[in-house]
């Protein structure tokens, strides 16, 4: 249990059962009148955010979370399997869980998690990966503006944005919490 | 390092123009003891204790007993201290302008309040204008609105009705203030009754306390009374504040024996304010944090 003198920005707190984070804090004490705690607050699941404002007497739960390393292994058909680096445990994920990033997944690559009762909520790949295009319209020679974009696709079918000076077969970085471009890395 | 430093030279620039505001106005300095026996048993306020004794929350009772001493106008700006007030708007150690006339009503106060404001700004700036957390603002304006009108139009309910909910606190915090100085200075008037807390009850409408308070761009900057002078009321209102502490389990704090012993000798008619110099300083400034203004 936290007590509201515990409340800060960056604390993770647990309402109705549901992990959330606090976003923005204020102390607050309107003339002679009693401490108030002001806190904007996200759900850490559904990225939903709140206010909520305390009084000094609340109590407020805490929540099960755990932050913890594992990498990427392999997809078993259904689920995507991570082990822990130092006991091999497997923990398996299913694809809703990682939206998106299954197509950023790369074996052995170390992510991060967040637990909540031992559940993933959270899963951070490694920021940046590397991709070869294996789908796009001819480059425009001599373009190198990186405001004017055009769409390709990679090995495993993900469609992005990218420069026009992009062709067939050139290795670009892709930034893994966005899945946008980021950079060229090298020409086919 | 470098904004610090310009923020504490326009503090300094600003405490003189104060004390010359004062004196101009024939008001004496005073300097009364920040250790003392015996803070008022306020509800939400704690004492930092030292040693056997205690580091004052304000200045008020040692103040008000150099007025029943017979002393007519008076000032003090020194540092006060309250346990466990920490935010961008507060620290446990902070330093407290706190005024008192005799024979002044609370209007009277509230207009020279708003005269010192703006007087002051006039006389660091050249123009009463300022810039505060992305917003303008003008000191030389000031409005009024009561409580009850204000608890009204900002949070959909009279605010005797949110007193007796328990809800009064919160919808202050997050409905009221956020609307209030929103051009300029706003005088809050008029608090229900039972928030009378060291005010006399208005003669004209039982309902309410000669209390103010004084805002800016949603900070609450002062808060005055038109000053309660009836002992026996007074001595009531203690008790009543003392047993709710207790009922809280709050620190127990000695009876305030001198400030009684000047009750009973006689308070004369009077309004005393109290005003946050590092909150003044911080919108001045337009500092992003109360820390940013203090040394």
């Amino acid at each position: 249990m936290f007590s509201a003198s515990d409340l800060k920005k960056g604390l993770k707190i647990q309402i109705d059962g549901a992990p959330w984070v606090i976003t923005e804090f204020e102390f607050c004490k309107p003339g002679k009148g009693t401490a108030l705690y002001r806190c904007r607050m996200k759900n850490m699941i559904t990225g939903i955010g709140m206010e909520k404002t305390y009084r000094p007497t609340d109590k407020i739960d805490e929540p099960d979370i755990e932050e913890r390393e594992m990498y990427y292994s392999y997809f078993d058909g259904n689920s995507y399997i991570f082990s822990d680096p130092n006991t091999f445990e497997e923990m398996s994920v299913a694809a809703d869980v990682l939206g998106n990033k299954t197509y950023f997944l790369i074996e052995e690559s170390l992510c991060n998690f967040v637990l909540f009762n031992g559940e993933p909520i959270d899963i951070a790949l490694p920021t940046f990966i590397e991709k070869e295009i294996t789908e796009t319209e001819p480059g425009v020679r001599g373009d190198t503006a990186t405001n004017v974009m055009k769409p390709a696709k990679i090995d495993n079918g993900y469609e992005l944005q990218v420069p026009l000076f992009i062709n067939q077969g050139d290795i670009i970085k892709i930034d893994t919490r966005t899945g946008a471009y980021a950079e060229r890395v090298s020409k086919a | 390092m470098a904004d610090k430093l310009q923020n504490l030279a326009l503090r300094s620039a600003f405490l003189r123009a104060v004390r010359d505001f004062f004196y101009s106005a024939g008001f004496l300095e005073v300097e009364t003891k920040v250790r003392i026996a015996a803070p008022a048993p306020e509800e939400y306020i704690e004492a930092v204790p030292s040693g056997e004794q205690f580091l004052r929350t304000s200045p008020e009772l040692e103040m008000k007993c150099l007025l029943a001493d017979g002393m007519q106008k008076i000032f003090q700006i020194g540092s006060c201290f309250r346990l466990g007030e920490f935010g961008r708007k507060h620290r446990e150690e902070f330093t407290m302008l706190e005024f008192y006339a005799a024979k002044w009503d609370y209007l009277t106060l509230a207009n020279f309040t708003a005269s010192l404001v703006m007087e002051t700004a006039q006389k660091l700036f050249g123009t009463t204008k300022v810039n505060f957390w992305g917003k303008s603002y003008d000191l030389g304006r000031a409005t009024f609105i009561t409580v009850d009108d204000a608890f009204k139009r900002y949070a959909g309910v009279s605010a005797f009705q949110a007193d007796a909910d328990g809800t009064f606190d919160e919808r202050m915090v997050t409905k009221v203030e956020p609307e209030l100085g929103k051009e300029g200075l706003t005088f809050l008037m008029d608090y229900p009754a039972n928030r009378a807390s060291l005010s006399k009850i208005s003669e004209v409408d039982p309902r309410v306390a000669r209390r103010w308070e004084l805002y800016l761009g949603g900070v609450e900057l002062a808060n005055a009374f038109g000053e309660l002078t009836d002992a026996a009321e007074q001595k009531e209102r203690f008790q009543k504040s003392a047993a709710f502490r207790a009922s809280q389990n709050m620190a127990r704090y000695p009876e305030p024996e001198a400030f009684f012993a000047a009750l009973d000798k006689g308070l004369p008619e009077s309004s005393g304010c109290a005003l946050g110099i590092d909150r003044l300083v911080m919108i001045l400034c337009n500092a992003d944090n109360i820390g940013d203004v203090r040394a």
